[in-house]
């Protein structure tokens, strides 16, 4: 015969400050283990939204990023005539060569500068990158001065409203509208016109070169050909694999700090849970033995109990679930130490985090309510009607 | 005294649970020591910097070089008593992963190590060094990690500069003290220089940043400015600021990690707080009778109350001093196995005195609440509850 659940949930109900307290506890535990889940899924969203799996990113040997990389003109034309570069309907390869340097702003209401990407590339630019889209004011003019700044860095960067000028590599740019990346890792960028910043910044060599394929299965000829070409010692790169390894160590840290955190905080979190219910049991053992004497048994008892617990860290966990859901509104800019620059992205919420979290939770609240729940389906009948 | 003893006796009666209640604290302010430690072993680099030294760098960002020539121009502005060198070179040893990863500069031999008399140096090493154009000086955190020593021949690869680069290790230096990063190898300018002018022409004659030393460090807003001026309008203009600002804007680029791990610190202490309060509103509500009794027998609310708030108060006196203890060996173990990420890892005062007054802060809340009641219940109820 099993206890009814209503029972469980009185038993909790009965003693609110102390469901309280543990509750919460594990709710916060529960928080941070989402929270870091949410960060990481947020910033492996951003970097493979950064590219389609048609475009390949060229690069010098052994640069590691777009910024340590030097591409020269002849190798860049080069790769225009290659056979399996895309062609637009008019016949010009479907190639950006572009340059990509680093530049210093202060962040908004500090005076501390950060480092942001500037990327000059020709108008083709933008036909390669179709999930960019131009959200307030209008594309540069190429051939101009002229820069559009990413969403992330719009909302947390001084002087980059529309209008406003920029001052770098001894000229002014002219801010003349705000693009939307789609949550990528564009979203943190600056664009320009590539011969215009190739003259200010005084460079011959482009940095990379990015081209599109006819379709992403041409991506082995392709590399293969490069290999073979004396002429073009170059490193190719599916973009999002590209934009995957830069932020690495970004997310490497980030998981092993979340896991350290949530296993720290866990056993604190456990630990509560622990001392509630055997609490619990010690409180209640004339009425645990009233309950054998009028025929429930021991299994019964057990598992009564382990749903207490049970009940106690799902709470928590919606809690926790709940206030980290709230985190979706924030977004986060922090340097990635691969390419040293600021890179902007989000907490990000999937039905697979919510699941684990939940897991999560009960798992904490099965282990803190094993034992206590043990020591009451142990207890004998007659000692514990005396108990009390 | 009798209090006291009436307190120890308390915390006893429930041995189970004072005994988990000890471990949660335990662990919450081991782990809310160990954050604190590594938020400043974060800024450990700034914390190294001379007030007498100034980092003058390319004001677009630090990506960008500053051509050599300005050197002598800066040594001519007035305070200034030196000018060295020192180029981020970013190579990579063996392989990409952070176990291997060391900083490698290109330095004007023959005055750096002036500038820096944190790095102790062997005349006689630092002789050999300056005589050999591939010679580098390695830290010793750096050489005892991959057991580097003098006359081992080190291949870097290049990222910025490409190609395989060997340098041959002429001394090691010693830290100071604990505050010194000894983790990084340093090697000739010349010797980078010469090998950019045959392959990269174009990108020769130039160094990352100037150190720039002024005997007067509280002189340095105005010698910046100085310095800056020299420059202005010109192809590449000056940033120039003290060390410890330079070493800042690093972090403060990565400031958002810093604060999420401070943030999470306290968190700890929260969870822990919770617990604790639990722990306690039980004790209080099984005790309420035995309070009554108290009562009854002449004992004041005051008594009865701080018979409650100091038992929580030893408990967490006892956590606290328990996990205090556990710091300094745990935080000698994080650094052997994390030494590569956190050259300095060292438990500050301060983050020992945070630790004891945050499992105070635990103790003194979670004890009032439940206080509160025990002290105002009337006598007859006191007695007649049954838990």
């Amino acid at each position: 015969m099993k206890i009814p659940i209503a029972y469980v949930f009185r038993n909790l109900w009965t003693r609110k400050l102390t469901t309280l307290l543990t509750a919460g506890g594990m709710a916060l535990v529960v928080f941070v283990f989402a929270a870091v889940l949410m960060l990481d899924a947020g910033l492996r969203k951003t970097l493979v939204g950064t590219g389609s799996y048609e475009n390949v990113v060229l690069l010098r040997p052994a640069a590691q990023t777009e910024i340590q990389s030097a591409v020269y003109r002849d190798q860049a034309s080069l790769v225009e005539t290659l056979p399996e570069v895309a062609r637009s309907e008019d016949g010009t390869p479907l190639v950006s060569k572009e340059t990509i340097v680093l530049i210093a702003i202060p962040k908004r209401g500090s005076d501390k500068p950060a480092n942001l990407v500037v990327r000059g590339m020709p108008a083709m630019g933008m036909r390669l990158r179709p999930q960019v889209r131009v959200i307030d004011g209008r594309m540069f003019r190429p051939g101009s001065s002229e820069v559009v700044v990413g969403r992330a860095i719009s909302e947390g960067f001084d002087g980059t409203s529309i209008g406003e000028k920029l001052r770098f590599a001894g000229r002014e740019w002219t801010v003349v509208g705000t693009f939307d990346g789609g949550k990528s890792g564009f979203d943190s960028e600056i664009w320009g016109d590539v011969d215009q910043m190739l003259q200010a910044f005084r460079r011959s060599a482009y940095s990379s070169v990015l081209a599109r394929l006819g379709s992403a299965d041409q991506f082995e000829a392709f590399s293969a050909r490069i290999a073979a070409d004396q002429r073009l010692i170059l490193e190719v790169k599916q973009e999002p694999l590209y934009y995957q390894d830069q932020s690495k160590s970004l997310s490497t840290f980030i998981s092993y700090l979340g896991i350290a955190l949530s296993a720290i905080f866990s056993i604190g979190a456990m630990i509560g849970a622990m001392i509630t219910m055997y609490a619990s049991v010690a409180n209640r053992t004339s009425e645990i033995g009233t309950l054998r004497a009028i025929g429930f048994r021991r299994s019964s008892i057990l598992a009564a109990f382990l749903a207490e617990s049970l009940l106690l860290a799902l709470a928590g966990g919606i809690m926790g679930l709940v206030l980290a859901s709230f985190l979706q509104a924030f977004t986060i800019t922090t340097m990635n130490w691969q390419s040293f620059s600021q890179l902007a992205f989000g907490f990000h919420l999937t039905p697979s985090i919510a699941g684990s979290t939940l897991l999560f939770s009960l798992f904490m609240g099965l282990v803190g309510g094993f034992l206590p729940s043990v020591r009451a389906a142990r207890l004998e009948i007659v000692d514990s009607l005396r108990a009390a | 005294m009798y209090y006291l003893r009436l307190v120890f006796k308390n915390i006893f009666r429930h041995k189970l649970r004072s005994f988990l209640t000890l471990t949660g604290l335990v662990v919450a302010i081991l782990a809310f020591g160990l954050m604190q430690t590594v938020v400043n072993a974060w800024y450990a680099g700034s914390d190294m910097a001379s007030a007498q030294r100034l980092v003058s760098r390319n004001a677009t960002s630090l990506v960008f070089p500053l051509p050599v020539y300005y050197r002598d121009r800066i040594r001519a502005v007035e305070g200034v008593t030196a000018v060295s060198t020192s180029n981020w070179f970013g190579g990579i040893y063996k392989d990409m992963t952070p176990a291997n990863f060391f900083a490698q500069f290109a330095v004007d031999h023959d005055n750096f190590f002036d500038l820096y008399p944190e790095f102790r140096t062997k005349p006689e090493e630092l002789l050999a060094f300056k005589r050999d154009r591939r010679g580098a000086m390695v830290g010793r955190l750096l050489a005892d990690a991959h057991g580097f020593k003098v006359g081992d021949v080190i291949p870097v690869k290049g990222t910025i500069y490409p190609g395989t680069w060997e340098f041959v290790v002429r001394g090691i230096y010693e830290p100071k003290d604990d505050t010194t990063i000894t983790r990084q190898l340093y090697f000739h300018w010349d010797y980078l220089n010469e090998q950019i002018k045959k392959f990269y022409p174009r990108r020769a004659e130039q160094v990352g940043v100037f150190i720039i030393q002024i005997a007067d460090g509280s002189r340095a807003a105005e010698i910046s400015q100085a310095v800056d001026r020299e420059f202005r309008n010109s192809l590449a203009e000056t940033l120039t600021e003290t060390e410890k600002a330079f070493q800042l804007s690093f972090i403060a680029q990565t400031e958002t990690i810093v604060m999420a791990v401070r943030i999470v610190s306290f968190v700890v202490i929260v969870i822990i707080f919770a617990v604790v309060a639990n722990t306690m509103a039980m004790t209080a509500r099984e005790r309420l009778a035995e309070y009554a009794t108290l009562k009854a027998l002449g004992f004041g609310p005051g008594f009865v109350a701080a018979l409650i708030v100091g038992e929580s108060v030893m408990i967490t006196t006892l956590g606290g001093a328990l996990g205090i203890l556990a710091t300094f060996p745990v935080a000698a173990g994080f650094k052997a196995a994390l030494g590569s990420f956190f050259p300095v890892f060292k438990v500050a005062p301060e983050t020992v005195a945070m630790q004891a007054a945050s499992a105070l802060a635990v103790g003194l809340l979670a004890g009032i609440l439940p206080s509160i009641r025990a002290a105002r219940v009337k006598i007859v109820d006191g007695l007649r509850y049954i838990g």
